[in-house]
């Protein structure tokens, strides 16, 4: 087996760039990282793969991304207002596909988040399909299957 | 406080923290009221499970719970639902796990008593050595009675409970409209979303016929909107109101225009339905259906209450479980049309995921105010929640009910007179 190591290291090197971003809140930096078509999929069951036509706990085109991070930082929301922090450690990236218009690239995040002193551990898998660009890449999709997705969960006034 | 921590009855106590507009604070967190409630409520009335598109053919099934008792509903091969409490009759164990799914039969994983989908026993491994020691037509999962109104299921442990209807009374008229949101299509639920919060059942109970926090916590939500469908839930000032529908049921109707999703189908076309109404003209549907599809779309301007466990709220339904006094688990249960054109059931989902879930843009500061109402209720010896909104300014609607402004109080009164009196009732041993 054969790593195209120069490959994985890039698509590693722009995921955790944008995972900083998103732990540090830099949200409209985030915003930028995003093809205009781009789809952010959080699913409620994760061997779902038709989205579109399926509840998930989020399917954020452009405008959806948009409203969700100016909800956020508008500080008009008590509950966003009440997140002391995450952070992120995303590993384990594989590449899935490599074509002339996409890299797939699939790995292991596990997001801690502080919340009125409380921590609560959100394991995911993420998938990335990543579109590249003369610089680097966009994000043309990332799902976020989270282990527990289909259970209870705490809500959520970040991104993952 | 220290007067009704006197009191020796635990039930006369939860009874007595409830007066007329306002409910001591110690019935958010006291775990003995709690185990109390289980019984004198949820053990005692009829409880909200699913909706039969949920269970569309014969062998599916989903799993789901009567106050703290894990149920299975059925469908058998003759299409009959059942309702099955979820334990092997010979050790106990639950004989299905999983949310929802198809099966011929419920196996117990432990030693593999089978079990029909009418929850009769039909398979014993090594059978011999019962030869005179039991018979399998005496140990079925047990069953409850249950009922279905509008395809919205209930089951009860009481068996001796007056019919669904009865139970639901003033409440029917507002289910037959609710159902209209499947756009002329049978209604179907379409996903769920699932969400805890450290928090009393109760605190949610009251929030889907509270239209006076809307606005307030719900800001940046609203703020998400373009300015037409922003005034839309500009309701407070409205022509809404609460009526109280006896049971402890009751209607919030925020937007009046949205009562009836079948009548006034001539009206523009909104803005941020224009999408969905090119969509519907793509496929072939004429200008008449597509005028009634974006209207169903919209879901219903009112929140039906159902005591204790569901609300019709809107455009879904809203499920609460009683998981410990400061624990409670909730499902938004997303709907559409069974059969409906595909636009408009996407449609539907993604207004679902905008505002509800754990992810959607007001689920996430609804649930931070439940917290915090917790948390606060923990303060001082002694204290009350106010439920008194409105109380100077009550009328009686066109159907002789007790009714309010749509910001008033009206529901939780209701509903806090009902579990009132089901909390002095004896309790059934």
């Amino acid at each position: 087996m054969t790593i195209n190591t120069d490959l994985l290291n890039k698509a590693t090197a722009f995921i955790w760039h944008e995972a900083d971003l998103l732990d540090h809140k830099e949200y409209q930096e985030w915003l930028s990282l995003w093809d205009k078509n781009g789809l952010y999929i959080v699913p409620t069951d994760n061997n779902e793969t038709d989205y579109e036509n399926t509840l998930n706990l989020a399917l954020d085109d452009a405008d959806m991304r948009r409203m969700r991070v100016a909800r956020l930082d508008s500080g008009e929301s008590v509950s966003a207002s009440s997140v002391s922090g995450t952070v992120r450690m995303v590993s384990r990236v594989r590449i899935l596909e490599e074509t002339a218009d996409y890299v797939v690239v699939r790995c292991a995040m596990t997001l801690n988040e502080l919340r009125h002193g409380n921590l609560v551990s959100y394991p995911a898998d993420l998938e990335y399909r990543l579109k590249p660009t003369d610089d680097g890449f966009v994000i043309d999709r990332k799902v976020v299957k989270l282990m527990h997705a289909d259970g209870f969960l705490r809500t959520v006034s970040f991104i993952f | 406080m220290s007067e009704l921590i006197a009191l020796k009855n635990i039930s006369q106590k939860a009874a007595d923290m409830v007066e007329e507009g306002r409910v001591h604070k110690a019935l958010y967190s006291d775990p003995e009221i709690f185990e109390e409630e289980l019984d004198k409520v949820f053990q005692n009335t009829w409880v909200f499970i699913g909706h039969e598109s949920e269970v569309p053919e014969a062998g599916s099934f989903k799993t789901a719970f009567v106050g703290r008792h894990p149920v299975i509903l059925s469908r058998d091969r003759k299409m009959n639902l059942h309702v099955l409490l979820n334990r092997c009759r010979h050790r106990g164990a639950t004989v299905c796990e999983g949310r929802k799914g198809k099966t011929k039969a419920f196996t117990c994983p432990y030693h593999g008593w089978g079990y029909g989908l009418d929850g009769g026993l039909r398979a014993i491994p090594k059978v011999e050595e019962y030869e005179g020691v039991l018979d399998k037509s005496d140990l079925p999962l047990e069953s409850l009675r249950h009922e279905s109104y509008q395809g919205l299921v209930f089951a009860t442990f009481k068996d001796d409970i007056e019919p669904l209807e009865d139970f639901l009374g003033g409440a029917k008229k507002w289910i037959d409209l609710f159902v209209k949101q499947g756009g002329g299509y049978p209604l179907k639920v379409l996903g769920e979303h699932r969400f805890n919060f450290p928090g009393n059942w109760k605190i949610q109970l009251e929030n889907t016929t509270d239209a006076y926090h809307f606005p307030i916590i719900h800001k940046s939500f609203i703020s998400s909107l373009d300015n037409a469908t922003a005034d839309i839930f500009d309701f407070l000032d409205g022509d809404g109101f609460v009526e109280d529908l006896g049971h402890g049921h009751s209607v919030m109707v925020m937007i009046p225009d949205l009562v009836d999703l079948e009548a006034d189908l001539d009206q523009p076309i909104p803005e941020r339905f224009e999408d969905l109404a090119q969509a519907l003209r793509d496929e072939g549907q004429d200008e008449e259906q597509v005028k009634r599809l974006v209207r169903a779309a919209h879901g219903t301007g009112f929140n039906l209450n159902l005591f204790p466990n569901v609300s019709c709220s809107m455009a879904f339904f809203r499920v609460l479980r009683p998981v410990s006094a400061e624990v409670t688990e909730i499902q938004h249960v997303a709907i559409g049309g069974d059969g409906a054109p595909a636009p408009f059931n996407r449609k539907r989902m993604r207004l679902h995921e905008h505002f509800q879930g754990p992810m959607g843009f007001g689920t996430p500061d609804d649930g931070e105010a439940w917290e915090r109402v917790q948390k606060g209720s923990m303060a001082g010896k002694d204290g009350w929640i106010l439920v008194n909104r409105g109380m100077g300014n009550l009328h009686t609607s066109a159907d002789g009910n007790v009714a309010g402004a749509v910001c008033s109080e009206t529901g939780m009164r209701g509903a806090y007179q009902k579990y009132k009196q089901m909390m002095a009732a004896e309790g059934e041993k």
